[in-house]
């Protein structure tokens, strides 16, 4: 008999509505707390001169289950009304989707009341540096998230945070997180920091000289980021349906959306 | 009578809504600055759920992985005090970073160190950051290192069984101490000292510290010994390594000495001065 009352998700085993009396051992039992859930996916963010690529894909898992194959991990911050107009901030989370939706709602109420207060946008910069905090200020209770913020510092490059679940930053040019992220960062070191990429016409031992990055272009990054999807869903589970994409520019916010393998 | 009951009655919804300071609190609430209030888990023990939740050195396998920070080093000389650090963050065997600033600018005059848990290290030295100004603007005068590390260290024993993890370091020179560097870590221990090295790869890099070390090093030497002992501690160190971080406090402040990549150092120590012969350069 299937239980009416459980919450699991039709295709696991047959349970019963009081699956604790059936260990009637005389011994204790210890119930563990376990808040959190993977919902796995993957999010990855790059910044170039004048803007920053922040992209996830929109498969939401919980174990082998596909719970959904358009749940967004990135949010616009700020702006006015439902849509978010003229904002100029993304953040995007990945881990646990609950979590990730509840820093999402907390950091957008700070950028808002901000503007209310101030009379002005938020800066990256400050955005960041409060998103440290929130993240801290759960430091014994964690948001199971890795956060990463994007947008356009003052000097109008593009800007680019990753958080530890537990507030720990730093700006960079690339970052990958997520149930992927060990596929896509080596990729994306190689490519966008030209790691273990040498001139060719450099000699050889000591003489060797190491490419110098320098900020790519935006059909680039694009391209850079469709291929690292597209590859980290042909060797992930986790990872698949579609690919959401928003550039951040001094102009405001673009968004593509493209399908990736549903399998 | 009616232009009298108008002046002497108030609205009637007059007190409804938010007052000033309910509107002050809402803010305070949605958005706590640098505070001490923490969430906790709403079970028995939250220190023992939350060394279940990200302890990954008792278990691989725990969920959330919290970054950590590796090889620090600082010791006192003639010229004032040598920082060095590496530059690479684990959660568990992934290196989560190779770009991590490990040391941390407190103010022109102070710098600490992070080995522990990032993000314990990066937001407690900030909130001394802002401690110390808090003590300039009352007593008109700059706090010693030994009052500046004084605060950390009472502040971490405050969270002592917590889970905060962190051994730190604080560098600086005030007119009334002259050099001075103090150890902390999460346990409440505080030591001044002439020489430090914490993390997973401090003993290699005390190997080398401790054999070349005195007090009478010229400027140029020291910043070479301190970035040879980092060196050393990532070649044998799996959980360091990525760039080597110098700083040299004087006087005047603290002076930046570069973030060098550890691959071309190495490799230039190793071919020019003949160390390293235990790595072999010729693949035949």
């Amino acid at each position: 008999m299937a239980s009416i009352s459980s919450f699991a998700m039709p295709s696991e085993a047959p349970t019963y509505s009081f699956a604790a009396a059936q260990s009637a051992s005389g011994q204790p039992r210890q119930h563990g707390f376990y808040p959190y859930t993977d919902n796995g996916g993957s999010t990855l963010g790059i910044s170039g001169d004048s803007f920053t690529i922040l992209a996830g894909d929109t498969r939401s898992t919980s174990g082998y289950n596909i719970n959904t194959r358009y749940a967004p991990k990135l949010f616009k911050l700020g702006g006015s009304g439902p849509n978010h107009e003229g904002s100029k901030i993304v953040l995007s989370v990945v881990g646990f989707a609950a979590d990730g939706n509840a820093l999402q709602e907390r950091l957008d109420t700070i950028v808002k009341m901000y503007k209310y207060q101030h009379g002005k946008d938020i800066s990256v910069h400050a955005c960041a540096q409060r998103l440290s905090h929130i993240l801290y200020n759960k430091r014994f209770f964690p948001y199971y998230v890795h956060a990463i913020l994007g947008g356009i510092d003052e000097e109008g490059k593009g800007a680019l945070y990753s958080y530890d679940p537990v507030g720990s930053y730093e700006r960079e040019q690339c970052r990958a997180a997520g149930a992927a992220a060990s596929l896509i960062m080596p990729f994306l070191d190689n490519q966008v920091n030209l790691k273990n990429q040498y001139d060719p016409n450099s000699g050889p031992g000591l003489e060797k000289v190491q490419r110098v990055p320098k900020p790519l272009d935006r059909t680039t990054v694009e391209e850079i980021v469709r291929d690292a999807f597209t590859s980290a869903v042909e060797r992930h589970i986790e990872v698949g349906d579609g690919l959401q994409m928003m550039i951040i520019t001094k102009d405001g916010i673009e968004e593509v959306y493209t399908p990736l393998k549903q399998d | 009578m009616d232009a009298l009951v108008s002046r002497y009655s108030r609205p009637a919804f007059q007190n409804e809504g938010y007052s000033k300071e309910d509107q002050q609190q809402a803010l305070q609430d949605v958005a706590p600055p640098l505070s001490l209030n923490f969430a906790l888990p709403p079970v028995a023990s939250a220190a023992s759920w939350l060394r279940a939740m990200t302890d990954d050195h008792s278990n691989p396998n725990v969920p959330i992985k919290i970054a950590h920070g590796t090889t620090t080093l600082a010791f006192r000389f003639k010229g004032g005090i040598i920082v060095a650090t590496d530059s690479r963050a684990t959660a568990g065997n992934w290196i989560a970073s190779q770009t991590v600033k490990k040391v941390i600018e407190i103010n022109p005059m102070l710098l600490g160190t992070m080995a522990g848990g990032a993000a314990d290290c990066q937001y407690w030295l900030a909130y001394l950051g802002m401690q110390c100004r808090l003590h300039e603007l009352r007593q008109k005068r700059r706090i010693s290192v030994a009052a500046a590390s004084k605060i950390l260290a009472n502040l971490v024993y405050s969270y002592k069984g917590m889970g905060l993890s962190m051994g730190t370091m604080c560098a600086g020179v005030t007119p009334t101490e002259g050099p001075a560097l103090y150890y902390i870590d999460s346990d409440g221990t505080r030591l001044a000292g002439n020489l430090f090295c914490v993390g997973s790869g401090q003993t290699f890099a005390y190997g080398v510290l401790d054999a070349e070390y005195k007090y009478e090093l010229e400027d140029e030497e020291a910043l070479e010994l301190g970035r040879r002992s980092i060196l050393a501690a990532t070649h044998r160190d799996a959980y360091s390594g990525g760039y080597i971080n110098l700083y040299h406090v004087k006087e005047s402040g603290w002076v930046k000495h570069g973030f060098t990549d550890t691959n071309p150092v190495f490799w230039e120590t190793k071919l020019k001065k003949g160390e390293f012969s235990n790595v072999t350069a010729n693949l035949d």
